[in-house]
């Protein structure tokens, strides 16, 4: 954490989608905080609800089948429930947004110059002349070589990671405050995927801009993140800077992730695995330790009833005390489902 | 391109070529001759030999064909057997008379169609969506001629604000603007009930469509971009959902060929839909087998300019 000033405050977030009538929350009861000049890495396995709370702080749900309530402050604003009109001032202009697939969030009959340039239209008072010139120092920015010509082309006539780049320049192209990248390098293979992270964290250097990063890679969160918030059926369930949680992990869950990473000098030879699955939308258990069900060799009181974040250490929060009773014994022996 | 498109016409030539032997041999598969409909009690067999005999119908059918085929690449596609006028001459007048309702149906189909197809895809689960729904399933199911009726009974008939049959009322001198107003009154009612009939496929092309694009990604980073919902729909939404409908521009053309047979002989309309219903009641051979390699090679024409037009509109694809 270089500065500690607060950019983005979230309380008590709640989004719940409807399914026949009623609504079950994918992002349920999340607070935490971005700072400013900081890249929050946001981690979990699928459908843990992080790219949930990515749409949510951009409030890009269709509004007539998604509940968001909570708080998510922005500069005195609540973006939780603002007007579409409001919210698109500060859509683009104040917060970024980085999709995750390069493929399908480019519009494919747009040239590429005209779909950067289109947030610059909104957003700021340039003459037609300064958003070519701001599009080709965009292009420019993100490495790309040959702005002019590239500006002019369509989407698949890029590669993937020209692609993402080209999405990474719409993201800043009016220098937001916060960029909110969903998953920026899942759909690249390994040697861009590290090209465009030092992108981002170059970027991020330049414009002291706090970053929201979402990923299911620890790997990725080792090398870019500041702070981590591991995040299991909805809840923020870990919470820390990012090497007390890779030295000190606490919570079953962050212990199982770590421990599931394939290690080269192991000399284990069995990839260890967390057994189950996320339980899903309509059967989220919403009394308890969610986790339980995973670790059923530790015993029920274990748990807490209703389980809350623990302060273990300056900055390290972890939810529910089942941490203090687990180990991986119980996982052998196959009594898991 | 034009390479291409130059590549495909030559590809079309043996596609005819197969087209004309089948069209050929069905069409003498037909009971009945051109001269069935002249026999009175009176009649002496002989004298109906005779014609037959002088028409070439004894003749082995493959020189018949060669007969016929020769003629035709020369323009020359025989004489009608029951209008004594030569084919070429009585296709030619009623292909203008179709090409200007093809039009007037084609204009008037993506006039009713594109707006409410956009409207129930914008507004989906919404009442008016509902009840554009309705209507496109109601216009599916009604067959032509039953609406076709229904209107020439009402407006033609019962409200007698348009015209029953005819292109051009005779009071008007060709060229004026009298002239060209009674082409269009007389053609509004068959394009308005053709228009009103086919409209489905394109609703609800463009419904779904619209449906699907809302969740894309890029209309997601559209959103993120601060862009207002209407800018959404209009620079990233319509356009990606217009593109089947102009892939499929080339096949309306041709469907309205196919629908003018039942429309132009029940408001009749003298177009080459009326002409083909005729030809084949009285055997004319002749301009039966003319009229389907005509529709046969519309059709071929048809999906090329689809593919034209998509390689214009989407830039995805480039015809090499």
């Amino acid at each position: 954490m270089a500065s500690s000033e607060n950019l983005l405050t979230i309380r008590n977030l709640h989004t719940g989608f409807r399914i026949k009538d009623t609504y079950y929350n994918a992002v349920d009861d999340v607070s935490i905080n971005l700072n400013k000049n900081e890249i929050l890495a946001i981690v979990g396995e699928s459908g843990c609800g992080k790219s949930t709370l990515a749409t949510s702080i951009l409030g890009l749900h269709v509004a007539n089948n998604t509940k968001v309530t909570g708080e998510i402050l922005y500069k005195d604003l609540n973006l939780a429930g603002l007007p579409e009109d409001k919210f698109n001032s500060i859509r683009g202009n104040d917060i970024g947004m980085i999709f995750q697939d390069p493929l399908s969030a480019l519009n494919p009959l747009m040239r590429i110059g005209e779909q950067i340039s289109e947030s610059l239209v909104y957003h700021t008072k340039f003459t037609k002349e300064q958003r070519v010139e701001r599009v080709l120092e965009l292009l420019n920015q993100v490495g790309i070589p040959n702005p002019e010509r590239v500006a002019n082309q369509f989407p698949h006539q890029l590669s993937g990671g020209m692609r993402q780049r080209v999405i990474i320049a719409i993201a800043i192209a009016c220098k937001p405050a916060i960029i909110v990248a969903d998953e920026p390098t899942t759909a690249l293979d390994v040697t861009i995927q590290a090209q465009i992270l030092d992108l981002l964290k170059e970027l991020q250097a330049e414009t002291k801009s706090g970053i929201i990063l979402i990923t299911h890679d620890l790997g990725v969160v080792a090398e870019v993140a500041d702070r981590v918030a591991v995040m299991y059926a909805g809840q923020i369930i870990e919470e820390a800077p990012v090497e007390e949680l890779f030295n000190n992990p606490k919570h079953p869950y962050t212990r199982s992730l770590l421990n599931s990473i394939p290690q080269m000098n192991s000399e284990n030879e069995k990839l260890q695995v967390i057994k189950g699955l996320v339980p899903s939308l309509k059967n989220l258990p919403r009394q308890g330790c969610r986790f339980s069900s995973r670790i059923p060799w530790i015993a029920a009181d274990a748990h807490e009833e209703n389980p809350v974040l623990h302060e273990v250490a300056p900055g390290h929060l972890v939810r529910c005390t089942c941490w203090k009773h687990f180990d991986f014994e119980g996982a052998e022996g196959g009594q898991l489902r | 391109m034009w390479k291409t498109v130059l590549r495909r016409f030559l590809v079309m030539i043996p596609q005819l070529f197969v087209l004309s032997l089948l069209i050929f041999i069905m069409a003498k598969f037909m009971p009945g001759d051109p001269f069935t409909g002249l026999i009175t009690p009176e009649t002496d067999p002989n004298v109906i030999e005779e014609l037959k005999i002088k028409a070439g119908l004894y003749d082995p059918w493959y020189v018949q064909y060669y007969n016929w085929i020769t003629n035709a690449f020369q323009g020359d596609f025989g004489d009608s057997y029951t209008f004594k006028v030569s084919v070429s001459s009585l296709i030619g007048e009623r292909a203008m008379n179709t090409f200007w309702l093809s039009l007037l149906s084609v204009i008037l189909l993506y006039a009713i169609a594109i707006p409410l197809g956009i409207l129930a895809g914008r507004y989906q689960d919404s009442l008016l969506d509902k009840g554009i729904v309705l209507y496109s399933f109601i216009s599916y199911a009604i067959p032509t001629f039953v609406l076709s009726l229904i209107f020439l009974f009402m407006f033609g008939y019962h409200i007698p604000i348009f015209p029953t049959s005819g292109t051009v009322d005779v009071s008007h001198d060709p060229g004026t603007w009298g002239y060209f107003w009674s082409k269009v009154y007389h053609m509004l009612l068959p394009a308005i009930t053709y228009a009103l009939l086919a409209t489905t496929g394109v609703i609800q092309y463009l419904r779904s469509e619209i449906i699907d694009s809302k969740s894309m990604d890029y209309v997601k980073t559209a959103r993120s971009k601060g862009l207002p919902i209407s800018k959404v729909y209009t620079k990233h939404i319509f356009r990606n959902s217009l593109l089947p409908i102009a892939a499929f521009f080339g096949f309306t053309i041709t469907g309205l060929l196919g629908g003018s047979v039942f429309i132009e002989t029940i408001f009749g309309y003298p177009g080459m839909g009326q002409l083909f219903i005729s030809s084949i009641a009285s055997r004319d051979y002749s301009v039966i087998t003319t009229l389907v390699m005509l529709f046969g090679f519309l059709t071929l024409l048809g999906s090329l300019l689809s593919d034209i037009i998509m390689s214009i509109v989407d830039p995805r694809i480039r015809i090499e």
